[in-house]
């Protein structure tokens, strides 16, 4: 068994999973900035903006991330001629970055809207009582007291992140499931094993960072 | 008491909740350094009524004026025009992850632009004034419920507002509780805030009130001078609801 001593397969081991931690690393950040968006115009005074927040959440919510990846390779890739970097790699991964972050924002909102709800009314009358604008309301009263109980919620967000990056695959970036497919075929005698090895370690990270949220939503917990 | 042209002008002011006519027909005009106080029934559209002076609650027709300018619409105008009013909140609704004093500053310092130290000061000084300068670095929930409503009328007063206005701000305390947030409402009165409190607390709206207003229905059944009102009601429905309070 040199599988996993081979140097070619050690590399390509960790290259898989190093764009697995890229991937959601990039699309962790998008999906927040773009969550928070989202949420804000769905809780907005205006209608439009309401509008808007609402279409995204059920478009993007509903529709299997599979879907959406390809339509970033096919649709905004191949079709509309939108590439994002001169390397055929990276550009693959941005497109997968913009696929997994405009899905993931769907879900970051609906995690962040539930947030606000859990803040009384009471909080953001008594803001608005003494003059702050909405987006001051927003930001100093309710977003701050939202984001304790939005903790836990974002680690079950971003631990799905983190496994549906291996969706990016299937547009021909070479992730660590990719690998795994490579690998299995190579040395067809010990799938299991390998099956173990790209498994055991997707745990490995994960399920640190479940209790590292859990932990946090905990030591955040608002005293009413 | 009452000097110049009226501060709170209601006129006419219609609001529904469903079928439900909350205020039917209410006009009512609140002079300058004036106390009034409303009382009623529970569902009387009294609370209702104090919520849609700062549009807190908005109205379906009618117009109501403050200091001589009708309220706007949503947006900076109206934002500007309830941080010159006061309100105080039957559940005190302090910002629960601010302390005391950042509950304090944060309108002069995000509304008004003042400087954080400057803030501070005069944070501590009004918090010394309802007499909890001591709590200023806690937080909301280890305060009673007296202390807590005493810290939001700071937090009311620190924007220096024109009028200021309570709704129930005492029926979620304690009994022995209700003193002391009564003490620094009537020491408000006397300095001649222009006040319009929802209360049922009888013995303020008697020795602070310059007036006292009496709803049912939604509709302004009676506005008198409190001496007038608890001796001699004019109207059954106010007869009846006295009865009913000051028997025991």
């Amino acid at each position: 068994m040199d599988i996993f001593t081979d140097p070619t397969n050690i590399d390509a081991y960790v290259s898989g999973f190093l764009w697995i931690l890229k991937l959601t690393g990039a699309s962790a950040v998008c999906a927040l900035v773009l969550g928070v968006l989202l949420a804000a115009m769905r809780v907005s005074p205006v209608p439009v903006l309401r509008g808007f927040g609402t279409a995204w959440v059920n478009i993007f919510r509903n529709t299997p991330l599979t879907l959406v990846i390809f339509f970033c390779y096919f649709g905004l890739y191949s079709t509309l001629g939108l590439s994002l970097a001169d390397d055929l790699n990276l550009n693959n991964f941005w497109l997968g970055v913009v696929g997994l972050s405009v899905y993931t924002a769907a879900f970051v909102c609906e995690a962040i809207r539930s947030g606000i709800n859990t803040v009384p009314t009471g909080q953001a009358e008594a803001a608005r009582a003494i003059g702050l604008s909405f987006a001051q309301t927003l930001r100093i009263v309710v977003l701050p007291q939202a984001a304790r109980s939005v903790v836990a919620p974002f680690g079950s967000v971003l631990i799905a992140l983190c496994k549906n990056a291996t969706i990016v695959g299937t547009i021909g970036l070479v992730e660590a499931s990719t690998v795994m497919k490579d690998l299995i075929n190579s040395y067809g005698n010990a799938v299991i094993l390998i099956f173990l090895v790209f498994a055991g370690t997707f745990a490995a990270f994960l399920i640190p960072t479940g209790y590292f949220f859990g932990w946090l939503a905990n030591r955040l917990a608002v005293k009413r | 008491m009452t000097t110049g042209e009226p501060l709170i002008v209601l006129d006419s002011v219609n609001k529904w909740f469903g079928p439900l006519h909350v205020l039917d027909d209410v006009s009512l005009s609140v002079g300058r350094g004036e106390v009034v106080v409303v009382i009623g029934p529970s569902g009387s559209g009294k609370s209702t009524l104090c919520r849609a002076i700062n549009r807190l609650e908005p109205i379906n027709s009618g117009t109501i004026t403050f200091d001589g300018r009708e309220l706007p619409a949503e947006g900076k105008a109206l934002a500007k025009l309830r941080s010159e009013v006061g309100m105080v909140f039957q559940s005190f609704n302090l910002f629960a992850h601010k302390t005391i004093l950042e509950n304090v500053t944060l309108g002069p310092i995000e509304v008004r632009g003042e400087k954080p130290a400057a803030a501070r000061e005069r944070g501590l000084a009004l918090l010394d004034r309802v007499g909890i300068a001591n709590q200023a670095d806690k937080f909301p929930a280890m305060l009673s419920g007296g202390q807590q409503q005493r810290a939001a009328i700071a937090r009311a007063l620190a924007m220096q507002p024109k009028a200021m206005l309570f709704d129930e701000p005492t029926s979620a305390l304690d009994p022995e509780m209700v003193g002391e947030v009564l003490e620094v409402m009537t020491s408000l009165a006397r300095e001649g805030m222009t006040m319009v409190v929802v209360t049922h607390e009888m013995g303020f709206a008697r020795h602070a009130a310059n007036r006292v207003i009496f709803m049912a229905d939604g509709k302004l059944v009676e506005d008198a001078a409190p001496t007038e009102f608890f001796a001699n009601p004019r109207s059954e429905r106010a007869k009846d609801f006295l009865s009913k309070i000051l028997t025991h």
